[in-house]
């Protein structure tokens, strides 16, 4: 299942020598990316370079400190409705009794000040969101109960229901078995074919992902590599970026085995 | 002490003392605001911040006891001003347990030294401490009333917001929403209902109305206004039960009130270890 082409004619997203980090420290620095409606984008890299920064700079929850960042040809601005985010190592407390479809529900209109009871037409949108992420029998379960690859999906029916035009997912594969991570992978790609949503996913392991994705992007040193798979994994990318030799070693089923890396961060699994 | 088994009589009998009228109007009110903004408390997993208003509180009563002015007026400024400190200690408040047993260990001495600078008499202290609703005057019950309703307007205001940031803290904050606001106005409307609860309950008594009634509640629905409902239910008919049947004997209503609200919650509790509610049934998702 190779990854559509999608003809692109504006990105959503586009950096340029875009810097991130904190008034003493630089976390990256020369990020320059731009993604299009429909792409299914990994951002890869070790513990602590960065990736969830890149997310909360995209945003609006965190300033750039250098180059510039637009999204929908405009600044990132906290709250945007177009931008659907499930953050990482997202847990409910196992005591709370409250059934999935109202946290579904106030993901889209949980900023409505007021006391109003929800609307058909807000259940009704809920409801689909979880039936577009497989969830439909899960809507009366009380969130405590679930396991972690059925939380997930509900936050994705969090971050859908109100129809997206990114997609946020900061590490939404980590804590599960290989085939509840293979189920959420197809789960997330569907949805991104289907609704034509951009996806950026954060990942340890880029194996599982590489049948989907359109581009990838690698951090470390304080660096950005981003392109299309076959563009970025190579021995020359990675080595450059690391700063140390780096080869890359594929298998015949597609699998990619990245050698020499200092840090090792589950790739050579 | 009177065996008449009719029982519209019995209440009839029981309200032609305005001190019981004053009780069970000051009793209502209290059981709706706690039922209810007990829930978020137990959601927000805040019992220990509810605890703390309430001995705060006891400062400000004890003080408003010693210069004069109603004891609700002094719990009110008392348990607002402790909502606010902790409010200013930050957003997130788990880690705070430290800071606030800190502050509520240097009010409860506060209060005593009040009381004690008062009249030497343990009275004041005693029923501040567990409650004493039969004394509750006009004045308290007509305060309770319209403090009540405006925490009811606010809590109704904030319900969506506050109920989303209770839940998904991390993609409340991604919307752009005000948890800063959210979350001082929630501490608020906790420290108003808290003074409004002590006056039936007492300062160590509170969680019978602040959390035992929610709590029970969060078990038996998972849709939260359901559950809400439930808790006040629940928190009305144990002070109702409760004043009733402390009027026929010589024990304190608030022991009624909490073991009302404790029998209750051990039953729900038992009979969900007998019926398990769909825990693991349900076929896996499929994909």
């Amino acid at each position: 299942m190779g990854p559509k082409t999608t003809a692109v004619q504006s990105n959503l997203i586009a950096a340029e020598d875009l810097a991130a980090g904190y008034r003493e420290k630089t976390v990256w620095r020369g990020g320059n990316f731009a993604f299009g409606r429909g792409e299914f984008i990994a951002v890869i890299g070790p513990n602590g370079a960065g990736k969830t920064t890149l997310f909360r700079v995209l945003l609006g929850l965190q300033q750039p400190i250098g180059g510039s960042i637009r999204i929908f040809d405009a600044p990132p601005r906290r709250g945007n409705p177009r931008i659907g985010y499930v953050p990482q190592r997202h847990m409910i407390d196992s005591e709370t009794n409250i059934e999935c479809l109202e946290l579904v529900r106030l993901g889209l209109s949980g900023k409505q000040w007021g006391f109003n009871p929800f609307s058909h037409k807000e259940r009704d949108a809920a409801l689909a969101a979880l039936e577009a992420v497989g969830a439909t029998e899960l809507a009366h379960r009380p969130l405590g109960v679930l396991s972690g690859g059925e939380l997930q999906r509900i936050f994705l029916a969090e971050a859908l229901v109100s129809n997206p035009d990114i997609l946020l997912l900061d590490e939404p594969l980590s804590n599960l078995d290989l085939r509840r991570e293979t189920d959420l992978l197809h789960l997330i790609n569907d949805v991104v074919r289907s609704r034509g949503v951009t996806a950026l996913l954060i990942a340890h392991n880029i194996n599982p992902l590489l049948p989907h994705l359109d581009k990838v992007m690698y951090m470390a040193n304080g660096k950005i590599a981003t392109g299309k798979p076959s563009e970025v994994l190579r021995s020359e990318t990675l080595t450059a970026l690391y700063g140390v030799q780096v080869e890359v070693l594929r298998d015949p089923h597609g699998n990619v085995a990245i050698i020499g890396v200092e840090e090792h961060h589950g790739d050579m699994a | 002490m009177t065996n008449n088994p009719n029982l519209l009589a019995d209440l009839q009998q029981m309200w032609k003392f305005e001190f019981m009228q004053h009780a069970f109007e000051a009793g209502t009110i209290v059981a709706v605001i706690a039922g209810i903004t007990g829930y978020f408390v137990v959601l927000r997993r805040s019992a220990f911040t509810a605890h703390a208003f309430s001995e705060i509180g006891f400062a400000g009563a004890a003080g408003a006891v010693l210069w004069g002015i109603p004891p609700i007026v002094g719990l009110l400024l008392g348990s607002t001003l402790g909502g606010l400190a902790i409010a200013a200690l930050g957003r997130r408040a788990a880690n705070r347990d430290t800071q606030i047993g800190i502050v509520l260990a240097f009010a409860l001495g506060l209060g005593l030294l009040f009381i004690r600078l008062y009249a030497g008499y343990a009275t004041e202290a005693y029923s501040i401490l567990f409650g004493e609703i039969l004394g509750i005057s006009s004045d308290a019950v007509l305060i309770t009333l319209v403090a009540g309703a405006v925490v009811l307007i606010v809590v109704g205001i904030l319900y969506r917001p506050l109920l989303f940031a209770s839940l998904d803290e991390d993609v409340a904050e991604a919307k752009g929403m005000p948890m800063l606001l959210i979350g001082t106005a929630f501490l608020l409307v906790v420290a108003a209902a808290v003074s409004f609860a002590v006056q039936v309950t007492g300062v160590l008594l509170i969680f019978s109305l602040m959390v035992t009634p929610a709590a029970t509640a969060q078990y038996l629905s998972r849709r939260p206004q359901q559950a809400m409902m439930i808790s006040v239910g629940i928190a009305l008919m144990a002070t109702w039960v409760g004043l009733f049947v402390a009027y026929y004997t010589p024990y304190p209503v608030s022991f009624f009130i909490t073991g009302i609200v404790f029998g209750l919650y051990l039953l729900v509790r038992g009979l969900r270890l007998v019926i398990k509610p769909h825990r693991l049934s349900g076929p896996p998702v499929a994909s």
